[in-house]
Order: C-alpha cells, then sequence, then structure tokens
C-alpha cells in the first residue's frame, strides 16, 4: 500500500523534519500516529498524500515507485487517498454539500448521484439540517465533520486524518472514530495522527510515534510513557511578570 | 444571468471586475474599427463597380469664337464614340443631373453662373479591349476640348485608399486582441496565486491541472461575454449615432453608413470570437503556470 524507504525530508536548508523513515503500511491496516507538537506527522502526512516530495529516499504508494511518476500521474493516485486536515481546509463559498462533493465531482460522478450520496453521509455525521450552510456559519466541530465527510465519501483505498478529533467532543470523536473503523473494515487504510491518548486507548491499533524527526513502531496495546512536563509552565521572563496574568488566566 | 458555482471562489476577486470592462473597451474598439473598414470597402466596392467599364468624355466651354459651339462639339463627340468599336453605349449627361452632381461641392447660386463643361457616360463592351489611350488621342485631334476621363487613377486611389484603411483596421483588431490576450493572462495570474491555497487543496483531493484550467475557462468565459454584450451594445449606439448624424448629409461627401445583413452579423460574432479567445488563453495560462509547479 505505502511503503518509505529511507525518507528523509528537508525544508530549505534547515535541519531534516524527518530522518532515515522506514515503514510499510498493509492493506486494511489502521494506525495512530502520534507525536509532541513539531515532531513532524503532518508532514509525514503529507508525504503520504503525496502533497511533498522527500529530499531523499524512495517512496512507494499504491505500488508506483513516486519518484518515477509523471505529473500527469497524480491525481488518480490522489483521488484514491481521503485527506483530514487539522485546519479542515473547507471552502468557504461552497456549502457543506458542496465541499462534501467535491471528490465525486473531480472523479466524474453524475450529479443525482453525488446528491444521493452526500446527503445520506451528512445525515450520518448529524450535519442533515446544514446541508447548505457555508463553512463560517457552522461551529469548529461542525466543520471537522464536514471536512471528515469530505474526505471519506469517495470511499478512499488511504484515509489519512490530522487531528481528525480535535475540535469534537468525546462522544462525537468515538463515533467518528467508529466511522475509521467502519470504512478500515472494508478495506480502506488508515492513519489517524492524534494527541489523543483517551481515545487512542479504546482503539487496539498500532502506532506510529514521532520524535524529533524519527519513527518507531508501537505495537497494539503497548501504553506510552507520558511526556515529561515541568511541575509549573515556565513563562518567558516578561510574560511571567506581567501584571495582567492572574491565576484564572493561566487556569 | 446563470452563474456556474466553481470549486475556485473567483467570483469574489476585483479581478473579475476589472476584467469585465476591459474586454467591453476592447471589443468596442474591434467592433467600430471593423465597421469602419466594412463601410470603407462597401464604399470602394460600390464605385468600382459602378466605375468599371466606364468611361467619361469631358468638352471644355470655350469663349473662343473660333472655336464651334459647345453643344455642336457634343454631337461630334457622340457621333466618333457611337461609331467606335466596342463602345455599347454614349450618352450625354443632361445638364440637371450634372447640376445635381456639382450642387454638394459648389452650391446652387454659383453653379448657374458657371459655364459647365458638357459630360458624356460612356459604356465600353465586356471584353472589348478598347484602348482608352487611342481613344483619348482621336478625340483630343478630332473635338477642341474634348478630355476623356477612364478613372485609371482615381480608382487606383480609391483602392490603395480602402485597403489601406483595411490594414488599419485589422492592426487595430489584433492590437485589441493582443491586449485582452494580456489582459486575460494577467487576471488568470494574478487569480491563480491568490488562490494557490484553495489549487493546492484541489490537488490534492485528486484534480487534475485541467480542473483547475476548467474553472478559470468557466469563469473567464462568463466574464469576456458580460463585457463583450457591453462592448457590443456601446459600438451598435455609436454606429446608429453615426449613420443617423451621416443621414442629411449630401450623397458624395459621406460614406453609405449603412451595413449589411451579414455585415452586422460578423460583427455581432466578435464578442462571441473575444470569449472563445479568451477561454483558451485562460486554458493555456493556468496549464502552462501548473506545469512548472512541484
Amino acid at each position: 500500500m505505502i511503503r518509505f524507504e529511507d525518507i528523509g525530508l528537508r525544508y530549505g536548508s534547515g535541519p531534516e523534519a524527518l530522518r532515515d523513515i522506514n515503514l510499510t503500511l498493509e492493506p486494511g491496516s489502521f494506525h495512530f500516529l502520534t507525536g509532541a507538537s513539531g515532531a513532524g506527522k503532518s508532514s509525514l502526512l503529507r508525504l503520504m498524500y503525496l502533497g511533498l516530495r522527500p529530499s531523499r529516499g524512495h517512496i512507494s504508494v499504491f505500488g508506483h515507485d513516486v519518484a518515477g511518476l509523471k505529473r500527469a500521474d497524480f491525481p488518480a493516485l490522489r483521488r484514491q487517498i481521503g485527506v483530514v486536515f487539522q485546519n479542515f481546509r473547507l471552502l468557504d463559498h461552497l456549502s457543506a454539500l458542496d465541499n462534501v462533493a467535491l471528490p465525486l465531482r473531480m472523479a466524474g460522478v453524475g450529479e443525482a448521484e453525488i446528491r444521493e450520496h452526500v446527503v445520506e453521509l451528512l445525515h450520518w455525521v448529524g450535519l442533515g439540517d446544514a446541508l447548505d450552510a457555508k463553512p463560517p456559519t457552522l461551529s469548529g466541530g461542525q466543520q471537522q465533520r464536514v471536512a471528515i465527510a469530505r474526505s471519506v465519501i469517495a470511499r478512499p483505498r488511504l484515509l489519512l486524518a490530522d487531528e481528525p478529533t480535535g475540535n469534537v467532543d468525546d462522544s462525537i470523536g468515538m463515533r467518528l472514530l467508529y466511522l475509521f473503523e467502519e470504512l478500515n473494515k472494508l478495506g480502506t487504510t488508515v492513519v489517524i495522527a492524534t494527541h489523543n491518548e483517551g481515545l487512542i486507548a479504546r482503539f487496539v491499533h498500532p502506532r506510529l510515534h514521532l520524535e524529533r524527526g524519527a519513527l518507531s513502531v508501537v505495537a497494539a496495546g503497548t501504553p506510552m510513557t507520558p511526556p515529561q512536563m515541568p511541575v509549573a509552565p515556565v513563562l518567558p521572563a516578561g510574560l511571567a511578570t506581567s501584571q495582567s496574568l492572574s491565576g484564572s488566566w493561566l487556569t | 444571468m446563470i452563474r456556474q458555482r466553481l470549486d475556485l471562489p473567483l467570483a469574489e476577486d476585483s479581478t473579475g471586475r476589472f476584467l469585465v470592462w476591459i474586454m467591453a473597451v476592447m471589443i468596442y474598439l474591434a467592433i467600430v474599427a471593423l465597421a469602419g473598414s466594412m463601410v470603407l470597402a462597401g464604399m470602394a466596392g460600390r464605385w468600382e463597380s459602378g466605375l468599371t467599364g466606364r468611361l467619361t468624355v469631358q468638352i471644355a466651354p470655350l469663349p473662343d469664337q473660333s472655336v464651334a459651339p459647345l453643344a455642336q462639339r457634343t454631337e461630334v463627340t457622340l457621333a466618333l464614340l457611337r461609331s467606335t468599336p466596342g463602345i455599347t453605349r454614349a450618352e450625354p449627361v443632361g445638364a440637371s443631373a450634372a447640376h445635381k452632381l456639382l450642387e454638394p461641392w459648389l452650391g446652387n447660386a454659383l453653379l448657374d453662373d458657371l459655364p459647365l463643361p458638357a459630360l458624356i457616360d460612356v459604356e465600353v463592351g465586356p471584353g472589348a479591349g478598347l484602348d482608352a489611350a487611342a481613344l483619348a488621342e482621336r478625340l483630343a485631334g478630332a473635338v477642341t476640348g474634348a478630355r476623356l476621363d477612364n478613372h485609371a487613377a482615381w480608382l487606383a486611389d480609391l483602392r490603395i485608399l480602402a485597403h489601406t484603411a483595411q490594414l488599419v483596421a485589422l492592426a487595430v483588431v489584433l492590437l485589441v486582441g493582443g491586449a485582452s490576450v494580456a489582459a486575460v493572462v494577467f487576471a488568470v495570474r494574478t487569480g491563480l496565486a491568490i488562490h494557490s491555497p484553495v489549487v493546492e487543496l484541489l490537488h490534492i483531493m485528486g484534480a487534475t491541472d485541467a480542473y483547475v484550467a476548467r474553472q478559470f475557462q468557466t469563469h473567464v468565459a462568463g466574464l469576456a461575454f458580460r463585457g463583450g454584450l457591453v462592448g457590443l451594445g456601446l459600438a451598435a449606439l455609436t454606429l446608429l449615432a453615426l449613420r443617423l448624424a451621416a443621414g442629411d448629409t449630401p450623397v458624395g461627401l459621406m460614406p453609405d453608413m449603412t451595413l449589411g445583413f451579414r455585415e452586422w452579423l460578423a460583427l455581432v460574432a466578435v464578442p462571441l470570437v473575444a470569449a472563445a479567445l479568451a477561454v483558451v488563453t485562460a486554458r493555456w495560462t493556468v496549464l502552462r503556470v501548473l506545469t512548472r509547479m512541484p
């Protein structure tokens, strides 16, 4: 499905954001992707959805060596990948329905079929009464559900989600993860980047853990060592001495 | 007007509004230039077809007492012309017709006092192979004050004028077309720059470059068509105003401003051609820019 060999990624002339990544995602697998902020989770996902080219190494997607692909070959591969972005990346001038319909329109599906499937899915994610709503009028959680619906509407072979439950409460978060699991059972390979240890603990899936650009695979059910946190947040000196900061603000 | 849903929010750009007016002005200029060229071409064509195969003999009124009177010389000239092989008709132009021809230029009062030459309208049979120079020589020898005009110099000047005017109109249309293409390229490149995050998103979702290009094509086609309608409307009003202004001018001083059905059809096609050119330009620009992207 996806194979990374000795992948390194560098932005400009900076240090490597990802280094020596070796990874194989088998068809139908389900992984959580974890790591601290800045560890390289989003970069790894961008490489997976072919939004970036690595600085070194080889990537193979659905059996195709990415380095050998022509520009015209990418759309067909990308249509088999659903992506949920951390900041949703919805199109504000389009309705929820039109946002979700985008992947189907690109695939050339007929309008009647599009409407039927999109309306059904939006009802399923609890947005049946917001079909014509524009994203700016929706709450963060509703926008996230639109983004998730858009990522799965075309039944992708690979689903990549960057913090898909970040803006929803636990019950909706669980419901969305169950949706991902259902898709996984139907054959979709799933990778979900998340910080939510509580949600991860309720599912038995291996995790890909990134730390300072290096990847390790942790077997399902293995508890993670909680990150070492200072007893009290260390604020910059200027902020810590500011009179405007009250104790309640920090809590 | 039906507005098609676009994945890219191009309708919200200010570039769209400026493109409508640019296209309107360009199409206005192109239509007026083309119409001017058509009017001149029509005028030249009518004059040429009216003058081809025609000769005019002019017999000057001479105050010299030793010369035969004008009427007598006219009769001699007519006899000579009618006996010349190849000439199918030779008729004197009546005094009233001659007055009517000269009236716009000299005025009515002056004409009554002026000694006017006698004019003879001559028709030459097609393929007669008449030697105009030899005939002019014979006339000059036989009748004092007779002069043959075969309109060759006049027609040559008219052809040059008409062709020059057509070339100027063509140059204007080409310049206007080039400026329109440049405006579309600028608007599309600006749109691509403004909406690059959305274009990137569409690519991530599997859009082909052609899919993105179609978004711009649809948008630009609508703008160009709207601009074209405005330009066509303004040009039609201008041509109508010119036609009305020229309505009372005596024939001969001003070209006939009337355009035929086919000519109007050609002018109406200008906005459509412009819209097609804009669409092709938009597609070419988008594909060219996207191909350079990683």
